[in-house]
């Protein structure tokens, strides 16, 4: 089976090939032949993971792609117990939402094209967690990056998901620009960009150790931008202007979990540089902790999502650089289902009330039983309650911190899960309990249709149940199955876990003070702590940064630069072309009134004194007689004197 | 004897034109058809040319020498290698390509298309010419019905940028003459033929190189156009229709880059080294300042003609790196330009064509009016900036891996390079938003679809991105050996 794991991202392309070309003029062909696809890649999928889980010996495989004497590039496919559990993950959830789809996107002018663009993102999706050298996966990333450019601007009529969608696209290429570069440093280092071949060569010291910091670091760059860490990170909250299926598949469940998960491929890197090592953990812990404090006071139900996404991806990526492989890659898979659910119930939402802000909602639970239940579940879940998916997933990250005695990341991680805890259940008390704040939009609303609503059962129910695979306490299934190098378990640390759940508990325990008790005023709150909440509320003025130290003065250089183009480089080649024609009318001149002037001088001159000897033919015989007879006279005088 | 495939290809333009030129005036319709019947056989001929090239050996194939001046050592010497191969397909598409195009022309139709063929006649002598003299003609030959094609059929400012072409082009071309009659003293016994002047290049002293490599150089940087020569190109590229932007963007640039693969590199090899830094300086300079100079721009042909000398810069970084990786970036470029510059000149003029004005900020929301053109668009902008599968990014990636593993170019000047990719993402996503993002503006109401024939010139565009961008391997198997061989030939 293996050898034909290229099959899982071909059928989606297959699908994108066929919508376009055929079936682009009917909706229910589309989607249909999209969700056939994928459900076959997910067919494929379990196949190959049942394959793996046999025998997880990884296997590579190959094809000539550049092939020249002195220049050799192949396409190279790798399947390896990671990879085996991202194209399950990948294909369950893009399946979900594409079944969610119908219904969400029911009436949707360009709904055909939806499922084209659903296809296309499939396909680069499963092409980047099965490539198996790094230039392979370089192409499917940045093919997954122009899918979520096409989705975020998919309503590309709003000038703001337009931006929006350039913005993403933008903000990743500069994160790409480091992943280029390391890509060249690499592949000059080590001779190949086949992932197992550096690794190789990486494990024999055949690299140096700077080699290997700078080239894990400017590749990491690349992750930074797509999974949305800090400094690039400001681009994931407005790609929220995109469908919310959109933003649950892309931007929370998988392609901005590409960057974690190209992170975790650079493992031989981040464990041999301990720089490297430590930058990765110190973004990701920054990262988590600064996006969590942004999402505390934001009121767009998506955009709070987003900011918790950002936040949970820190926490991958920090614990990557803890070197918790196994930690990092199961948050990954934990945070996949609990976050797509998070995203759909707030897609349900939102097709009820037809608004993304929270301060109109309240009471909607009543109205809404699965939607709320199934949220309420998977926001346990993500801020750790024990016994759902994100308290194991989270909790083996801290384990990882403890273990590693990185004492002040694990504060930050805490200090995040906190913020997680209330800024979730925020979410929660505002928008499903208590008394509706805006009651026309309260009494139009209603639960959503059974094609949305399955999905998250489904959904809720993995954020339940995937996390037991990492249970320590049964054999660590999954730190047993995906690991780096050697099986790591952490003992299950008890401390640990108690203060985690401590710490969730409180932080829900204060969200239900203020938001369903309300005996504390989150107006107070704001008033007291006004600074603070300004600069969380404007998310630390990064957009305005950037827009003052980047984006403007770049386009005051360009035009400055056309002005510099055309006023003195044009310039000089007319004033060359000017400075000619001077010339030649200089020498017009010249040749007008000196060289001419000296013919025609000549001419004058002889005309001047042909002129006067005319006077002398008078045509008179007297006179010429009189002329002969002096002639004569001077003749014969000359002759005899 | 063989078939003479590329006199077949390079002179059946001109019989066309022969043709075109006996034809009544007021047949409209069949001067047409001729002139599109005449660039097709060159573009039969040229596909069973790359059907038949052998691209495991590096020599010259399809070669006919015949004497022509014997008393001067003149021949006509044609033949064609893996980097001919590729630009006369190139020319051959999009000739033919730019003739269906041109079916729009309205006036004085006859000698539109003559000047059409005979400019085809030209650029396919350049590619196939082996001998100097012969080479130096069919490079001055295209000139004349490009001056007239921009000249008389050209927009407003017509006549200045007929001229600025003409003259700009003209005054490189002087100093190539000087350089071709230097070479042709310098060696015993006396020739043009290009292969013995190579052959001989190991006798060229150090000092011989550095003063002739820049008369070959400038008039190739002219033509390329490599930064601070580049300003005739906006402007011609601006007045010039359609059609014609589309052959002086996909062919005219190569030239450049196409005498220095052919002439300047391996007969000055010394010199290539001598030269490298300031070229690889003018490639990077090219690249980011004309990707900046593109995103100022209001005009959209003009924001395609700047991209171009920002698309044109990565190919000379190629060439500066001298390596044969960066030799296969450089044509992979040219040729995957060709298409995608070629492709959106198209796109721009039928956008013109319907509206009647090239400015950025008069459009804006055409995707919901104009869904088809919009997603055509936006296939062949991201070709331009680089999107893997399409084929600008193997040549882009192929550019870096040459000049970053290069001995000659320096690792900041890749990393510009790098920063340029970026930059084009920049102002290539702002167009595409400009036009065809946003609010519907309802002033363009009456727009209407890409019709059938226009479609029809941007399909075989398309699909060559398309098929490089997937699957180099054709077009790297036709280029990797004579690139091999020639980096041997310059010593490197």
């Amino acid at each position: 089976m293996l050898p034909y794991s290229w099959l899982i991202p071909a059928l989606p392309l297959l699908s994108f090939v066929l919508i376009v070309f055929f079936l682009i003029r009917s909706n229910k062909a589309s989607s249909y032949t999209s969700i056939a696809a994928i459900l076959g890649s997910l067919a494929l999928s379990v196949a190959v993971l049942a394959e793996v889980l046999g025998n997880p010996q990884p296997q590579e495989f190959a094809i000539n792609w550049i092939f020249m004497e002195s220049f050799k590039l192949p396409m190279v496919m790798y399947i390896d117990p990671l990879t085996a559990v991202m194209v399950v993950m990948v294909s369950l959830v893009a399946s979900l939402i594409q079944i969610y789809s119908l219904g969400y996107m029911h009436g949707d002018p360009r709904f055909a094209r939806y499922y084209a663009y659903m296809s296309l993102f499939a396909f680069s999706m499963l092409g980047l967690v099965v490539a198996g050298s790094f230039f392979t996966m370089f192409i499917f990333w940045e093919l997954v990056g122009l899918t979520s450019y096409l989705l975020i601007g998919f309503w590309f009529e709003k000038k703001i998901a337009s931006d929006a969608g350039k913005k993403a696209f933008i903000t990743t290429k500069i994160g790409d620009f480091g992943f280029l570069i390391g890509l060249l440093v690499m592949f000059f280092a080590a001779g190949t960009l086949n992932m197992a071949e550096i690794f190789d060569k990486v494990h024999h010291h055949e690299i140096a150790l700077g080699t290997i910091t700078a080239a894990g670091l400017l590749m990491f760059c690349g992750a930074i931008g797509k999974s949305a860490q800090f400094p690039l990170h400001v681009w994931l909250p407005d790609a929220m202007e995109g469908p919310t299926p959109v933003s649950a598949l892309i931007h929370a469940a998988t392609m901005v979990a590409a960057g974690v998960y190209l992170t975790a491929r650079l493992m031989p890197l981040v464990i041999t540089s301990h720089t490297m090592a430590m930058v990765v953990a110190i973004i990701g812990a920054f990262t988590a902790l600064m996006a969590a404090s942004i999402g505390l006071v934001q009121n767009d139900i998506k955009r709070v999502l987003a900011y918790s996404t950002i936040s949970q991806l820190g926490y991958m990526i920090l614990a990557l650089g803890m070197g918790g492989y196994t930690a990092g890659t199961f948050h990954l898979m934990t945070h996949a289902c609990f976050k797509a659910l998070l995203f759909l119930g707030a897609g349900s939402v939102i097709h009820a009330v037809h608004t993304n802000d929270i301060q109109e909602m309240g009471g909607l639970g009543r109205k809404m039983k699965t939607t709320a239940a199934t949220f309420f579940i998977a926001s346990f879940s993500i801020a750790g309650i024990f016994p759902l998916s994100g308290f194991w997933s989270k909790d083996e990250i801290f384990a990882v911190a403890w273990e590693g005695g990185h004492y002040i990341l694990l504060v930050v991680a805490v200090l995040a899960a906190f913020m997680t805890a209330f800024y979730m259940f925020r979410l929660c008390f505002m928008v499903f309990t208590g008394k509706p704040r805006d009651q026309e939009k309260y009494d139009h609303a209603r639960e959503s249709p059974k094609n949305m609503t399955i999905p998250l059962v489904i959904l809720a129910f993995l954020s339940i149940t995937v996390g037991w695979v990492g249970i320590p306490w049964l054999k660590h299934g999954y730190g047993s199955f995906v690991f780096f190098e050697h099986p790591h378990h952490v003992a299950p640390n008890y401390i640990l876990m108690v203060i985690s759940t401590i710490v969730a508990l409180s932080g829900i325990y204060l969200a239900y003070l203020m938001y369903y008790k309300g005996s504390i005023s989150p107006v107070k709150m704001a008033e007291r702590f006004k600074r603070i909440y300004r600069v969380l509320f404007n998310k630390y003025y990064f957009d305005e940064l950037y827009m003052a130290t980047i984006i403007e003065p770049t386009y005051r250089l360009t035009e400055k630069l056309y002005k510099f183009d055309l006023g003195v480089i044009d310039w000089l080649v007319n004033f060359f072309g000017d400075f000619t024609v001077f010339l030649s009318w200089i020498q017009e001149r010249f040749d007008t009134y000196v060289v001419d002037g000296a013919v025609n001088g000549l001419g004058y001159t002889i005309r001047a004194f042909g002129g006067g000897l005319r006077r002398i033919q008078t045509g008179q015989l007297q006179n010429y007689a009189f002329v002969i007879f002096l002639g004569l006279v001077v003749f014969i005088l000359l002759r005899f004197l | 004897m063989d078939f003479p495939i590329l006199t077949y290809m390079t002179f059946i333009p001109l019989l066309g034109m022969i043709v075109v030129m006996f034809t009544r005036k007021e047949s409209v319709q069949l001067i047409r058809w001729e002139s599109a019947f005449f660039s097709f056989i060159p573009l039969v001929l040229s596909i069973v040319m790359l059907a038949k090239y052998n691209g495991s050996v590096p020599d010259f194939q399809f070669i006919e020498q015949h004497e022509w001046i014997p008393s001067i050592g003149i021949s006509y010497f044609m033949g064609a290698d893996g980097i001919s191969v590729p630009m006369l397909f190139l020319t051959a598409l999009l000739s033919f390509v730019s003739i269906v195009a041109s079916f729009n022309i309205q006036e004085r139709v006859k000698e539109y298309f003559a000047f059409f063929l005979l400019l085809e006649t030209g650029m396919m002598g350049v590619f196939c010419a082996l001998d100097f003299f012969l080479f130096y003609v069919f490079w001055e030959v295209m000139l004349v019905p490009m001056y007239f094609l921009i000249g008389v059929w050209g927009g407003p400012r017509k006549e200045y940028a007929a001229i600025k072409f003409f003259l700009y082009t003209l005054f490189g071309s002087v100093f190539m003459l000087v350089g071709i009659l230097v070479l042709y003293f310098a060696v015993e016994p006396h020739t043009l033929n290009m292969l013995t002047l190579i052959e001989y290049n190991s006798t060229y002293t150090h000092a011989f190189q550095i003063v002739l490599f820049p008369l070959f150089f400038i008039a190739f940087a002219i033509k390329v156009p490599m930064w601070p020569f580049h300003t005739w190109l906006p402007d011609a590229h601006v007045e010039a229709p359609t059609a014609v932007s589309v052959i002086l963007a996909g062919i005219l640039l190569k030239m450049g880059l196409y005498g220095l693969l052919r002439i300047g590199y391996p007969m000055f090899p010394e010199a290539a080294v001598y030269y490298a830094i300031p070229i690889g300086v003018i490639a990077v300079i090219g690249i980011v300042y004309g990707a900046l100079v593109s995103m100022a721009q209001k005009d959209l042909k003009k924001l395609v003609a700047y991209s171009s000398v920002s698309h044109m810069g990565f190919c000379v970084l190629g060439l500066a790196a001298l390596s044969v990786t960066g030799f296969a970036g450089c044509v992979f470029q040219m040729f995957s330009h060709g298409c995608l510059t070629g492709a959106m000149f198209l796109l721009v003029g039928i956008l013109y064509d319907r509206a009647h004005t090239r400015e950025i900020a008069a459009f804006g929301g055409l995707g919901v009016k104009l869904p088809l053109y919009t997603g055509i668009f936006t296939l062949f902008a991201m070709g331009s900036l680089g999107l893997p599968g399409l084929s600008g990014f193997v040549s882009e990636f192929m550019i870096f891996i040459g000049a970053f593993g290069s001995s000659f170019v320096p690792t900041w000047m890749v990393v510009l390079a790098v920063l340029g990719v970026v930059l084009t993402a920049g102002y290539i996503l702002r167009m595409v938003q400009r036009i065809f993002l946003g609010p519907f503006n309802t002033k363009w109401e009456g727009l209407t679809e890409i019709n059938g024939r226009e479609i029809f010139t941007l399909v075989p565009l398309g699909i060559l991105t398309i098929l490089v961008g997937v699957y180099p391997k054709p077009l790297v198997d036709i280029i990797s050996a004579t690139l091999e061989n020639l980096i041997r030939v310059m010593g490197m």
